[in-house]
């Protein structure tokens, strides 16, 4: 084992039980760090661990800083709380083997075709709420329940072009949903902007494994886009891009993928409505626009349904999308099916809807609504991790555990003034990851963002996503907004398929006689070459001023 | 392609030329002082912040010191490099996806440089400074050139760049008949546009006044000179409007690069020489309306409507 894995060797307290992702128990299975016995690195993680345990800590500062470089470069930054940094890369990879992902890819599949069927159900007939699988004042009480979408199916009845759902590991290595995003979730950039800067910095450690591409991402959100646009636009639909502006935190995203998509990026300003069609002002007039992906929240859309002083926005778009003349992806009012207070009956829907069982287990959770379940959390918030039901990028959540007695009884006065907006969960160990934190490679907790696509014939995941890491000892927080960073994740491809690609796509081995000779040198300059140096030379030795006559080279 | 985008395609033109033919007549001007002890410092310096649109307070020092310090590195004057260079990655940064990523990257490693930049010029070694603007606007100049579809933003580009340069080279040739160096600083200004040898190649004989002042307003080949960058404007707004009625020109920008062009074109050395500063002037005057007339057909920008009471 080499030196950088020095704290795997010894000194691990603290870390007793959680899985982790590299390094399991030999011979036993625990794959916990507690208990005696050395630790060997998994089957899958031998030619990564190989591979980093022969590097040098000088070896690996110069890899952290030819990375730091090309992150700054490209001005791959994201605000924390105002200062721009750039998204800190870890050098380890996570490595997840073809039979893992597929587990995690039909479970993430799942979860988006139940919530598609919810979101269709409560803004359409609402058969849920007859059945009484869920009650009506549970989904219509949610600040991101919105009448303006109710009644109203979009072209193709996607609402969930694109979704990231948030995993993460227990203490046996499950996978479990600890949250879905269906608004805007953001990140994908991340995820291949990380591919990039591995193969830059690293290209050796992707030796001996088949790692599946993640940067085709771009061309399947299009083409969700294109299929979802209203019936007008037949196949030239004009596809944009909203973002907020240049000052919103995850504007790199939007311009990276207004950019990979070829489509116009706009803000709010560069759009008009008129007659319930909407246009962007172009150089060249008005063009007319047929799907808007928009990173703008629900709120700040449409200044004439939602907030009346949001600059962000466009008058005129909510009804412009009502009337089928715009699409508007991912569709409004998405956030009542990502609401916390949903989460823990989304096995349920996925039963109800689907007559499936989950693939994916939820985090154990508590519904806080229930006065038996409320009381119990009440007595064990110092065991629990509470969350706002209405908030993200963990802010607002409390980890029993780990807060005081004064922050506890603060707490608890909240919970019991508004028990629908809190959930409780059991503190779930995320797994953790050898992570590079200046001096060697140390254990620290992560999560997994997978994104899913959905063009309305087929939800596509993309084989890879985000893993975010928790950067402080022990934290459990791995949102970037709470100093969280990324690791490259790689899905290894099924044994035997990269080969079946390559020999169906017709491509060869490239023949190295194929290529055309390249010409020999020819004319004045080649033949003249060689004599002109040497008069030159003999120029200098003889120190003579060249004449008037001497001007064109002799040859 | 859209307004806002072209917006910022145009300005980063702009600013970026602004950038290079600030650092090109500073690091000429410095050097000059430093090479010739006859030149009158302050008269030179208080002619140069004059011409740049900026002139020094009477407190102010016009020493080639102060004068850098004014044009170069004070981050309260818009029209510094320093502030020049920060407008030129603001306006790519909001049209990051219309350009390419190798240009993105010149012009955000170029911003991420600047302040050690700064800090390493030190006021005392400033030529390290302009030629390291020089450099990065090159570099930037060449990825375009090599990276950059001839769409409409290519062209909003060169058309943003092609204006400035025609302002910025008027301003070098004001500054040149408002100082006191007579003959000897013509050179000087050749210099700045990099077109001495170029001159000398065309000439084949020593630099006076009007022949330099000729070189750098009529010559067709030189890519600095005021003819030619006017040329280089007017082609891009033909092309971004190719429609061209049966007589005339109805697009008022090309009119005003057109006259002013003409005027100079068709103008005999003699007559232009006479009265040089007042066609430069002239000059400024019609690449400013010029500027406002793209602006106002192009770049029409939306009111600001909010909607709450």
């Amino acid at each position: 084992m080499g030196d950088l894995f020095e704290p795997y060797c010894g000194g691990l307290t603290g870390w007793t039980r959680a899985w982790d992702e590299m390094f399991e128990r030999c011979p036993g299975t625990t794959g916990t760090l507690d208990g005696g016995g050395p630790l060997s690195p998994r089957q899958h993680y031998l030619p990564l661990h190989h591979a980093l345990g022969a590097l040098s800590a000088s070896d690996v500062e110069a890899r952290c800083a030819a990375r730091d470089r090309s992150f700054r470069d490209q001005g791959i930054t994201f605000s924390l709380s105002g200062e721009e940094r750039p998204f800190p890369l870890d050098l380890v990879p996570r490595v997840i083997p073809a039979d893992e992902w597929e587990t995690v890819r039909s479970g993430v599949v799942q979860r988006v075709r139940a919530l598609e069927a919810f979101l269709a159900d409560i803004y359409g007939p609402g058969r849920i709420f007859d059945d009484g699988v869920v009650p009506r004042r549970l989904v219509q009480s949610s600040p991101h329940f919105h009448r303006q979408a109710a009644n109203f199916s979009p072209p193709n009845g996607v609402r969930v072009q694109v979704a990231g759902i948030d995993l993460v590991r227990d203490a046996q290595g499950r996978y479990r949903v600890l949250e879905d995003n269906l608004r805007t979730p953001s990140g994908i950039s991340y995820v291949i902007e990380n591919r990039r800067a591995m193969t830059h910095v690293f290209p050796e450690l992707f030796g001996s494994y088949r790692v599946r591409a993640v940067a085709d991402y771009p061309a399947h959100l299009l083409a969700a886009l294109r299929a979802a646009a209203p019936a007008h636009a037949g196949d030239g639909a004009t596809v944009a891009v909203l973002t907020p502006g240049v000052h919103n935190s995850a504007y790199f995203e939007h311009s990276f993928l207004a950019r990979q998509m070829g489509v116009a990026l706009v803000e709010g300003r560069d759009l008009v409505c008129r007659q319930g069609v909407v246009y962007m002002r172009t150089t060249s007039g008005e063009e007319r626009v047929d799907v808007i992906y928009r990173r703008v929240d629900d709120e700040y859309l449409d200044p004439l349904q939602f907030r009346p002083g949001s600059l962000l926005g466009c008058p005129g778009l909510l009804n412009a999308a009502r009337a089928g003349n715009v699409t508007l992806a991912n569709a409004v009012g998405n956030g009542v099916a990502d609401d916390k207070a949903i989460y823990p009956r989304v096995p349920d829907l996925v039963r109800y809807y689907l007559g499936e069982e989950p693939v994916l287990a939820n985090v154990d959770t508590y519904v806080l609504e229930d006065p038996g379940q409320c009381a119990h959390v009440l007595e064990h918030l110092d065991e629990l991790v509470l969350k706002p039901v209405d908030g993200s990028g963990g802010y607002g959540l409390v980890i029993g555990p780990q807060a005081t007695d004064e922050e506890l009884s603060v707490l608890a006065a909240k919970v019991r003034a508004n028990p629908r907006g809190w959930i409780a969960q059991g503190v779930v160990q995320l797994s953790t990851s050898p992570t590079y934190t200046g001096q060697a490679f140390e254990p620290r907790h992560i999560d997994l963002r997978p994104f899913a696509v959905n063009d309305g014939e087929k939800v596509w995941v993309v084989p890879g996503g985000l893993t975010r890491v928790a950067l402080p000892r022990g934290s459990l927080v791995v949102n970037s907004s709470q100093g969280g960073g990324s690791k490259d994740t790689w899905v290894l491809a099924p044994t035997g398929q990269a080969r079946e690609r390559l020999a169906a796509s017709g491509r060869h081995d490239y023949d190295g006689t194929a290529g055309r000779p390249r010409p020999a040198p020819v004319g004045p300059v080649a033949a003249g070459l060689v004599g002109q140096q040497q008069q030159q030379q003999q120029q200098q030795q003889q120190g003579q001023p060249r004449s008037a006559c001497d001007r064109h080279p002799p040859c | 392609m859209l307004s806002r985008i072209a917006e910022s395609l145009y300005w980063l033109g702009r600013y970026v030329e602004r950038a290079e033919d600030t650092a090109r007549i500073l690091d000429v001007h410095f050097h000059l002082l430093l090479e010739d002890r006859w030149v009158d410092e302050t008269a030179t310096g208080r002619a140069l912040l004059q011409v740049m649109g900026r002139p020094a307070a009477p407190q102010d020092g016009s020493d080639a010191l102060s004068v850098t310090q004014a044009l170069a590195f004070d981050t309260a004057y818009a029209g510094s490099i320093v502030c020049s260079l920060s407008a030129a990655w603001d306006n790519a940064r909001g049209a990051r996806e219309a350009v390419s990523t190798e240009m993105w990257e010149c012009v955000n490693a170029t911003h991420e440089a600047l302040p050690r930049l700064v800090e390493d010029a030190g006021g005392q070694m400033p030529h390290a400074f302009f030629r390291w603007v020089k450099e990065r606007c090159a570099i930037l100049a060449g990825l375009s050139e090599s990276t950059m579809s001839r769409d409409d933003g290519w062209k909003f580009l060169v058309l943003g760049r092609s204006l400035e340069r025609v302002d910025m080279t008027a301003r070098l040739l004001s500054a040149r008949y408002g100082d006191s160096l007579g003959q000897a600083g013509w050179v000087t200004t050749l210099r700045c546009c990099s077109a001495y040898e170029s001159y000398l190649r065309t000439y084949q004989r020593a630099v006076d006044g009007s022949s330099a002042s000729e070189f750098l307003v009529l010559d067709r080949l030189f890519p600095r000179s005021l003819y030619f960058s006017l040329r280089a404007a007017e082609a891009c707004l033909s092309e971004i409007d190719p429609r061209s009625g049966r007589a005339g020109v109805d697009d008022a920008a090309r009119r005003y690069l057109g006259q002013a062009r003409a005027q100079l074109e068709f103008s005999s050395a003699g007559d232009l020489l006479a009265d040089l500063p007042g066609r430069l002037a002239h000059l400024q005057d019609r690449c400013s309306d010029a500027g406002a007339s793209i602006s106002e057909r192009y770049f029409r920008p939306a009111a600001i409507v909010e909607w709450s009471a």
